[in-house]
């Protein structure tokens, strides 16, 4: 049974968290004993990680780059974490100075973090939501406001949906976000692969399940499905440095290593 | 030194330098911002590298730029070095200008460590603060919750100490809260409580149950009781492990007195306060629903003498308060004794004897009766003599039912008003017998025949080897129209005496025959033998024969599925006139037993030479089994004696009066062959028998199910 919304949500301290984890990975120190510990632990079984991390940071980086040169200037960024550098309100600015963002993160330190880092710029919001109760998260009136407007919207989920279990049904809450969005809206999604390094997927996921927040890593099919009602644009889902390289030679040699994929796709 | 020029190596410095800063973490950096990055900082280091005078300053400068860009990664502090290093210098400050590069790179990234620690650190400290804040809000909502809610509330640790009560609880308790504090959920039993209350208590603190319900009082702490409707769940926490039991109670008080009152009316005699008649035989019928074997129950008819003078001469109410009185009298003086006392209506009082011990016990609370109502009684300037006449009946319960039971007591009653006033008298089969006959029966026997009063019930026999339903005997009974439902003990003996036992033997045979018929068309070889009990006249009848067949043929049934009983009576000699009819029937192919053995004649030799293929013994011998006052084993060797006889004459033995799964073992083990009793069944209507057949087609196990109905 989920908790009444008016029963807080502790804040422990004591079990690694995945925000402040990937914080670690990507050279920060926004992170505490307990999650580097466990970061540690993940990168001695698999030292590519912090590659990885920086492959889907980079995506973020071009898929943002790229809707807001087509224009898009309201971003809804779910379990945006700690933006340690290359914030989605950093990013969008340098194309559209007026961009509004609104960042969801459900751990309460992330976003008390942001909020501090936040807190003098206008055009950003941060709301404490969990993807999961999909409804409360666009029930509350920063993400409504930001959807009443009906200019388009791009919802990120970016390395989000692998902490949604199969239970928890990932497509079913993409498709309630899908049918809030205005015409025009996009998605942005990346999600850890079954098929790039099957050798990992199972020692990762374990290390994950102590954790608040239990990795499902999945088959390309059942990540793309989460695209349903979008149009894909080319080159439809792929691994990450794949998707819409700086150049031709960033894609690298076995962008299958990166292991994640990554997609975006339009709300007709 | 190097001799190649300047510009050239600024050129191809510049061009590692960016190839070194798009890698890794550059791959995240926007190209225009990576760009700007490379520029400035490769400029800040040719600046560091040719400017005079040397400036440290500017490479560290440039160490710090790559940190705050997020290039925090140590390995990229080594290939910087290893760049630098390999740059042609002018002078000799190439070592100083790289370790000023790394000091800068160093030193920022020292800063910025320690201000995203700081950053991480208020971030948690600011969610803690405000989930603490959160849980204090929820923590005032539930208290708000607790300490208004209408209903009780109490909550206490697995131990049973109360931790907490809210208001409404402390005023169901009229208590303060300081008499709450410290006292333990088992301080609040009350003799009252329903059984089965404490157990689920345990179960529940033991995490064996997560809630129960019941309807409870407490004592409040003025010592009135308050009667609640208490709910107790269970908490666990994360793991499972009990922590605390909340209970919730209603006060339920005002129903609860209210529905006592209804209760108390529709039960007592409001006169007298006595339980009324319906309360009396409300308990005297419960102690026939499933008696321990061998229990024993009395009864005192009681009935004053000479109220009704009292009521005609001095008035209703002076009748009305003598009752009141005797009531009273009656309460006090068997009460103690653990006796129940009810008024059955107008003068009639009776004493129920619940677990009686014996006679004795009967008749020592016949003459409490008599000694409490031998003084006489003040109401208002009249003495009053009062004397009354108690009817005494003392039996095992298996051996009556209820009705038959209240009947006798009070024909009984009736003989020791005959015998004249002030006196009790026991009751004896046989003047009960009489007494009905001579009051109701033998007058009314020949038209009930007529009117269809009588009808036959079927008692079960089972074969102890499989269990199987071997047979069913066919008793009579009479639904008289003024005594209720008399069984044959109580009319045979007249109907023997007044001949009338002649058509009442036919007509028990013409219907039990056609039944047993039927149940043969309807479940062929699962259907049962029958026996029917055959009275000594009918066997000295020359006619029986004759009808007996006439009846065969007109019901089809086979007569080798025919046993008739006979009692050792029947036949008194070798040369009795009845022995020619019980070989007639041998001859219809019919089989005879010889029934209630060893309570007559018992001429043992004899049964050599009776047509007799069955034995039944008598139920006496396996009740005296559990008569404390004889000796088990004695009693067994003498059943047990009994059966090898019965084999030795090739007769087929059936115990009566098995009321136990124990004596029905007992009795499989020594070889007796059919059983019958409580312990299997009581006489049913013909369709429970047909239920019988269906439901159980293998029987049923010997130790099984206990007794029916």
């Amino acid at each position: 049974m989920r908790r009444p919304s008016w029963v807080p949500e502790g804040t422990d301290l004591d079990k690694p968290n995945a925000a402040r984890v990937y914080d670690y990975y990507l050279g920060g120190s926004h992170n505490f004993e307990v999650d580097r510990e466990m970061a540690r632990k993940a990168m001695a079984l698999w030292p590519e990680l912090p590659q990885i991390m920086r492959s889907n940071r980079a995506f973020l980086r071009r898929a943002v780059t790229f809707l807001a040169e087509r224009g898009v200037t309201r971003f809804l960024d779910i379990g945006s974490g700690i933006p340690t550098f290359g914030a989605v309100h950093e990013i969008v600015r340098a194309v559209r100075p007026e961009a509004q963002v609104v960042y969801v993160d459900r751990d309460p330190v992330a976003v008390a973090h942001s909020r501090l880092l936040l807190e003098d710029d206008p055009g950003s919001d941060v709301v404490q939501a969990d993807l999961r109760d999909v409804d409360d998260l666009l029930a509350r009136p920063e993400v409504a406001g930001l959807l009443a407007q009906g200019e388009p919207v791009a919802v990120l989920l970016v390395a989000v949906a692998h902490f949604v279990t199969d239970d928890e049904d990932p497509w079913k809450l993409i498709g309630t976000i899908r049918d809030a969005l205005p015409p025009g809206s996009a998605l942005v999604l990346s999600h850890a692969s079954l098929e790039g390094r099957p050798d990992q997927a199972e020692d990762h996921q374990k290390l994950y399940q102590r954790t608040p927040t239990p990795l499902t890593m999945r088959t390309h099919e059942q990540i793309t499905g989460m695209f349903a009602g979008f149009e894909l644009i080319e080159p439809g889902v792929v691994y990450l440095p794949q998707w819409h390289p700086d150049q031709p030679e960033a894609v690298g040699e076995h962008p299958e290593r990166m292991t994640g994929v990554a997609g975006v796709g339009f709300r007709p | 030194m190097s001799t190649i020029p300047v510009s050239d190596s600024a050129e191809r410095f510049h061009e590692a330098w960016a190839r070194l800063l798009s890698a890794d973490h550059g791959m995240a950096v926007h190209p225009g911002l990576l760009r700007g990055l490379v520029a400035r900082t490769a400029a800040l280091l040719h600046r560091a590298q040719q400017d005079e005078p040397f400036e440290p300053r500017l490479a560290a400068q440039a160490g710090a730029e790559l940190v705050d860009a997020h290039f925090t990664d140590p390995v990229l502090l080594a290939r910087a070095v290893e760049l630098l290093q390999a740059q042609p210098v002018g002078d000799a400050r190439g070592p100083a200008l790289t370790g000023a590069f790394a000091a800068g790179w160093a030193a920022a990234l020292r800063e910025r460590t320690l201000r995203e620690q700081e950053a991480i650190r208020t971030a948690a400290d600011t969610a803690r603060k405000e989930a603490e804040r959160a849980l204090r809000a929820s923590e005032a909502r539930f208290r708000a919750l607790f300490e208004s809610a209408a209903i009780g509330i109490g909550i206490g640790d697995t131990d049973g100490n109360i931790l907490a009560v809210n208001k409404a609880l402390q005023e169901l308790f009229g208590a303060a809260p300081e008499d709450m504090t410290g006292r333990r959920v088992g301080d609040l039993v009350h003799p009252e409580d329903t059984p089965g209350v404490w157990e689920a208590y345990e179960e529940l603190i033991s995490g064996k149950r997560e809630y129960f319900q019941f309807d409870k009082p407490y004592y409040r702490q003025d010592g009135e009781v308050v009667w609640t409707h208490l709910t107790v769940s269970l908490i666990r926490d994360d793991d499972g492990i009990p922590q605390y039991q909340v209970a919730m109670l209603e006060d339920i008080t005002d129903r609860y007195r209210l529905q006592e009152r209804l209760r108390h009316q529709a039960t007592h005699d409001s006169l007298t306060g006595l339980p009324n008649r319906a309360a009396f035989f409300e308990r005297l019928e419960k102690l026939f629903e499933e008696p321990e074997p061998g229990a024993r129950f009395g009864l005192c008819y009681v009935d004053l003498d000479g109220f009704k003078v009292v009521n005609d001469s001095l008035g209703h109410d002076t009748g009305d308060q003598l009752l009141s009185a005797v009531a009273a009298r009656l309460k006090a003086a068997l009460s103690p004794l653990g006796h129940l006392v009810a008024r059955l209506g107008g003068d009639e009082f009776v004493v129920l004897l619940e677990n009686c011990r014996g006679e004795q016990e009967a008749v020592a609370a016949a003459k409490t009766v008599l000694k409490a109502l031998a003084g006489p009684v003040l109401i208002g300037d009249h003495k009053l003599a009062v004397g009354a006449s108690v009817g005494v009946l003392e039996r095992r319960v298996s051996t009556t039912t209820p009705g038959a039971a209240v009947r006798a007591a009070d024909l009984t009653l009736y003989r020791a008003k005959e015998a004249g006033r002030g006196r009790w008298t026991l009751f004896d089969p046989k003047e009960n017998a009489r007494a009905v006959s001579r009051y109701a029966v033998s007058v009314r026997m020949p038209a009930a025949l007529d009117q269809g009063e009588f009808f036959i019930d079927y008692q079960p026999l089972y074969a102890l080897a499989d269990g199987r339903l071997a047979a069913v005997e066919a008793l009579v009974r009479w639904r008289h129209p003024q005594l209720g439902v008399l069984g044959p003990d109580e009319f045979v003996t007249t109907a023997e005496e007044t001949g009338l036992i002649m058509p009442l033997g036919r007509w028990v045979l013409e219907q039990a025959c056609g039944q047993a018929a039927d149940w043969i068309k309807r479940f062929g070889d699962a259907a049962p033998q029958l026996n029917v009990n055959l009275a000594v006249r009918q066997a000295r009848s020359a006619a029986l024969v004759t009808d007996l067949g006439r009846i065969l043929d007109t019901t089809g049934f086979d007569p080798a599925r025919l046993q008739l009983e006979i009692t050792e009576s029947t036949v008194v000699g070798p040369e009795d006139e009845a022995l020619r009819t019980l070989h007639g029937l041998v001859d219809l192919g019919v089989s005879l037993a010889v029934d209630d053995f060893g309570t007559g004649w018992s001429n043992l030799a004899y049964l050599r030479d009776l047509p007799v293929s069955g034995l039944k013994i008598a139920g006496s011998f396996v009740g005296d089994l559990h008569d404390p006052a004889k000796d088990e084993s004695t009693g067994w060797r003498i059943v047990s004696g009994l059966v090898s006889m019965a084999h030795a004459l090739g007769l087929t033995v059936t115990a009566e009066g098995v009321e136990t799964r124990k004596d029905a073992e007992r009795l499989r083990t020594i070889g007796c062959d059919w059983a019958q009793g409580w312990h299997f069944g009581r006489p049913v209507r013909p369709g429970e028998i047909a239920r019988r057949i269906t439901e159980e087609p293998q029987g049923r196990p010997v130790g099984g199910s206990s007794a029916e109905g």
